[in-house]
This record gives structure tokens, sequence and C-alpha cells, in this order.
């Protein structure tokens, strides 16, 4: 399935192609994609993610207005659009991450397998547990050791694991680093290259075995081989989990993305544009704001 | 065979000045010197203070006539805002040096062994030193150090914490008051606990006593260099802990303290320089004393401040022998403590 994501028609690894990619090219991507076995919302995994008239404020500034999005389980839904259109900032009311900003405020619903994650009395702390994330820059914690990274959060949410080796292994594993650091568990992950310590934060992420990751921008920071053995990982993760991955990059939507939403601002506060399979968004796009986005005449 | 071709390459350093460039820098500091020497010999000009300055002043005269020459009126800006610099830095290393040197070149005729095993308990001040000591002193110092780091380094950084992590509605209120503690003058913070604890209480002065008086001093400096140190880790960390499923207090805890680990030494070893010399605090908390006192919440102790003060005190050239000695040991322990506590620090780092 990755040989679809990672390589076009001609065989060619996306990354390693011309700049001035066509757009016609991307729906190719997508549609090589979609073609290539998926499964789109076929996999009961019994939980799913959906926002209801989110809007959030950054005090008087109304930077998102009334989103409504599903998120079904095992899908990777990819958020597009240009800066400052409200993407991360959907992203992070998605788990809570919001509130942390002094001065913020929102409105409408967020489920989790149908429970709203604002209602009042909630446990907070179990909402992030079930919905993971992953930041713009890579942030391992620098007085850790790389094993103590990814057991961090056993720690931090004070979880009981019988056999913390494994787990080390199998969190590393699926992030496609475990035989690039399994002899050096004990160094400090400083020492890591950027997308070393990118997906390290994936392992960590994964340790406290979430139904949901969010990804900000995780690949803007890093070099074009890096990009790709995460986007590896991200096909590889969404096999058992939901993921929401925001990007600037577009081929990176259509390589990794089964569904894309686009957003934007004119002005005003953030709004979804529009929604819907990758591959129809990237070639046939209904609004034709999308379309003069994803054809590259703006943004 | 490109690797042979990269090899004969020689590396150069096309920046450094050339041997043009450092010959018109000697040149200039020749002039300066000699005119300087000669300006001295025919004004009324005396000693090295003039000397010093006329210096700088014809140094930047005679380099600015060079520069002008090969870089314009830009390059003699540059040229003054580089030696103002110099001579900014100069005069605060030459202060330094100064007290440093005044400080082990009078310290050191007094010191011997016994001056830091011996007590004063059966020798005055106003002996010569060679009998006697002040290691009872040295010992109160730190006994008064000690209980001011167990009560001053938890109090500033829990502090720092609540300012910079949780940030309440009284964060405000104690930004302030720890600004405007930072500002007490050292003697207040004595008469404070002499008003408060000694005039009401059974309690009589003792290094505990002290020691609260020393927090005093010390919590506001530590408070503010830790605050300091806080906010410089990254918030991305913070949030990397709350987003997996964290508290706040796991993730100040396990993630932001452990990242900030070797700031907060630093934030208590500026918190033990700023006390360590204070005398006046002392006199109204933990009096003199001549003699070992190894309890820390009863009678007089003896510490080194107040050692130094005495010995001024007492005018005659024995004494101020003992006052300059005393300091030189007092610098002594200051540094010890810091060497451990930076040692400490970083084998911590190290461990893993």
């Amino acid at each position: 399935m990755s040989e679809n994501i990672t390589k076009n028609e001609n065989g060619t690894i996306m990354s390693d192609q011309d700049k001035t990619t066509t757009p016609s090219s991307l729906s190719d991507v997508a549609g090589a994609r979609a073609a290539g076995g998926s499964r789109v919302g076929t996999r009961a995994l019994g939980t799913g993610l959906e926002a209801r008239g989110v809007h959030a404020w950054f005090d008087k500034h109304h930077a998102l207005a009334d989103v409504s999005l599903d998120f079904s389980a095992g899908t990777v839904t990819a958020l597009i659009g240009p800066s400052g259109c409200g993407k991360s900032t959907f992203i992070r009311t998605l788990n809570r991450m919001h509130e942390f900003i002094p001065k913020t405020s929102m409105a409408g619903q967020v489920l989790l397998d149908g429970k709203d994650i604002y209602e009042s009395g909630i446990d907070v702390t179990k909402i992030r547990l079930q919905i993971g994330m992953v930041f713009q820059k890579p942030n391992p914690f620098p007085s850790m050791t790389i094993g103590e990274n990814v057991l961090s959060g056993i720690k931090l949410a004070q979880l009981k694991v019988s056999n913390q080796s494994e787990l080390m292994e199998e969190c590393l594993t699926r992030a496609g680093l475990w035989n690039e650091v399994k002899d050096r568990l004990g160094a400090h992950a400083g020492g890591l290259s950027g997308g070393q310590q990118q997906r390290l934060c994936i392992a960590r992420a994964l340790a406290v075995n979430p139904k949901v990751l969010l990804m900000d921008e995780p690949c803007s920071a890093l070099d074009p081989g890096s990009t790709l053995r995460i986007e590896e990982t991200i096909s590889e993760l969404s096999k058992t989990m939901t993921i929401v991955i925001v990007t600037h990059n577009m081929q990176q939507a259509a390589r990794v993305s089964d569904y894309t939403a686009f957003f934007l601002s004119d002005g005003g506060p953030g709004q979804m544009i529009e929604v819907g399979p990758t591959n129809e968004i990237f070639s046939r796009p209904k609004d034709t704001r999308t379309e003069n986005y994803v054809t590259g005449r703006f943004g | 065979m490109t690797q042979t071709q990269t090899s004969a390459a020689t590396p150069t350093r096309p920046w450094a000045p050339t041997l043009k460039d450092r010959a018109l820098t000697v040149t200039s500091i020749l002039l300066a010197v000699i005119l300087d020497v000669l300006i001295v010999a025919v004004t009324p000009l005396k000693g090295k203070i003039p000397y010093f300055f006329l210096f700088f002043i014809l140094w930047f005269i005679v380099d600015s006539i060079f520069v002008y020459r090969a870089k314009g009126q830009k390059g003699v800006r540059d040229g003054l805002a580089a030696k103002v610099t110099l001579f900014g830095a100069v005069v605060v290393v030459m202060v330094v040096a100064s007290i440093l040197w005044e400080t082990i070149h009078r310290g050191l005729k007094g010191i011997n062994l016994e001056f830091f095993t011996g007590t004063l308990r059966n020798t005055s001040l106003f002996d010569p030193l060679g009998s006697g000591g002040i290691a009872h002193a040295i010992v109160g110092t730190l006994m008064l150090i000690a209980i001011a780091i167990i009560f001053a380094v938890p109090m500033g950084i829990l502090t720092a914490l609540y300012l910079t992590e949780i940030k309440g509605k009284a964060a405000g209120l104690i930004q302030f008051l720890v600004q405007a503690m930072s500002g007490v003058p050292s003697v207040v913070a004595g008469l404070f606990i002499y008003a408060a604890i000694i005039l009401n209480t059974p309690l009589r002065s003792s290094a505990f006593l002290g020691g609260l008086a020393l927090t005093i001093l010390m919590v506001p400096t530590v408070t503010r260099t830790s605050q300091e140190v806080l906010n410089l880790v990254p918030r991305d960390l913070r949030e990397a802990g709350l987003a997996m499923g964290a508290t706040q207090w796991k993730t100040v805890a396990l993630v932001v303290v452990p990242a900030a680990r070797s700031g907060l030494i630093t934030a208590t070893i500026l918190g033990v320089a700023r006390i360590a010399g204070e005398t006046a605090p002392l006199l109204f908390t933990v009096g003199v004393f001549d003699s070992y006192n190894f309890n820390p919440i009863k009678g007089d102790q003896g510490s080194l401040p107040t050692v130094v003060w005495r010995g001024l005190q007492g005018g005659t050239p024995e004494s101020i022998q003992w006052a300059w000695s005393t300091i030189l040991a007092l610098l002594i322990v200051v540094l010890i403590m810091f060497v451990i506590a930076r040692a400490f620090g970083t084998r911590q780092m190290k461990r893993k």
C-alpha cells in the first residue's frame, strides 16, 4: 500500500519530482492512493471524532467560524489552506489544547465516540490521552534519554504498564525509528536529527495508545527524506487509528490522506470551504476557491 | 581524483587582519602611548588615572586618523563604538581584578593553618595573626547559608513556578512584591526579624533567626532568576506534556523543572552570593561569638562578615589584618560552594 502512496505511476518518488508539478499530477497521486486498495471508512474501529459548529476566538478576534467536520475511524484527513485560515486553531480545539492560550474562547461541540469533550466535569487529561498530538517543531524532552522520551507519557499520565521495554520497542517500531536508535536508547534525544526527533515525538505520542492522532504540520521543519519516512509512518498508523494532519504541502495531502478539507479566511474568521475525498478535492473541487488554491492560482 | 585536488588546498583566512592592518594597530597604540607620556610630562596631570583616560582618548584620535583614510566616516564611528565598549569592559575588569588582587595580596599575609582550624576563644583580634583562627566563623557562616537555602530556595522556586506556570489572579501583586522585596535594605531584614520575633517571643538571637533574616534577602533573587530560566523553557515542551494526558503538576515536575535544572542551580548560586557577605542583618539576629556554637537554634553565633566588621572597627594594624584575611576566607568559602554547586548541576545532567 505504501508503494501507491510514495510513488506515482512512473515509479518515481514524489519528493524527487520537479517543483512545478501540474495540478493533474496531484489528482493522479490522490487517485492512485484511492484506487490502491482503499478501504476508506470500511474498517470499524468503533471510534470517530466529530466537530459540530466549532468557533474559536483569540480574545476578541474571531479566528474560526462554524466548522463542522466528521473524522470517521481509521481515516486520514488532511486540513489544507493558506496561513492564518484557522487550520491549526481548529486542530487544537480537537484535543482541548486551544484553551492553554490566555484569553481564548470557543463555541460548538467536539464529539469523541458521541461524547462531547467540552462537557463540563469531564476529565480533560483522559481526553488528551485518547487524542494525541504531534507538533510542528520536533519537541522531545531535553532532560530525558530517547527511551525515557518514549515512555514519558506513561509517567506523565501516571499509567501502569507491565512490560515497559516491549512497549518502547513497539512504539519506536511503529514510528519507524527502532532500527536507527535501538543501540542508543540511553543517549540524549537532542543528538538525533530533526526527522528522527519528530519520529521520536510520534513514538512518544503512541505510547499512551491514543485513538486519534492530531498532527500539526509535522513535516514543515524537515527535509524531503525525513518527510517521506514520516508519511510512511502515517500510512502505517492509519490502519489502526484516526489521523488528522494539517499541512501546507498539497502533495503531502494528496499522498497520505483519504479526505481533504480546505480552509480559507477572506479577511474575517477562517471557515471550512469544502471537504471531500482527497482525489475529488484535487481533481474536481466543487468550489472555485478550492480549485484556485489547489491549482496554485493563489495561496 | 577529486580527493587529491581538494586536499591540495591550504586553509586560509581571507577575513583575518593583514600584516599591514596589524602594523597600523600596533603603530596607533604606540603613538598613543608616546603622546600620553609626553602630555602627562608637560602638563600638571599626575597619577595613574590621567594616564589611563588620556590613553583611550589619544588612541581613539590616532586610530581614527588611520581608519578615516581607509574606511571613511563610517569606519570612524564603528571604531568609536568598539573602543567605548572596550573601555567599559576594561574599567569593570579593573575594578573586579583590583578588589581580588587587594584581598588576596593583603589577606594572604595572615593566612596559616591555625587561621582555618583555630577559634578566637583565647585570642583577640588585637593580637597578631598566628595564634587562633576563624574556624568557628566558617562554621557559623555555612550554617547561616544552609538555613537560608533550606527556606529561600523552595520558597523562591515555588513562587517563580506560581508566576510562570499557574499565572494565577495574584500573580501581578506577587510580582510587584517580589520586585519591591529585592530593594529592601539588608538592615531592614534584620530589624524585621528582631522586631517581629526577638521582641515578641522567648526566642533569642541564634543562627536560625539569622538564617530567616537572610532568607528575606535571598527569596527575591532566587525568585526572579528562577522566573527568567523557567520562562526560557519552550512552551512547546509544556504543551507536549499536557497533550499526553498529563496534569499540570506532572508536566511541571517531570518536564519543565528538569529542563530548567541547571538554571535553577544558577538561581541558587546567585541567591547565596547575595547573602554570603551580609553583615548588618546578622548583628540584630545572630550577634557575634568567638567560639564554636553548633546549636543552630540557641545562642549567638560567629560568622565571617561579623569578624571582618569587628576587625575593621578595631582600627589597629593587627585587627585590620584579621579583617583582610577573613575576607579572603569568605571568598574561598563562597568559591568552593559555587564549584560544588556547578559540579553537582553538570553531573546530574551527564548521569544518563
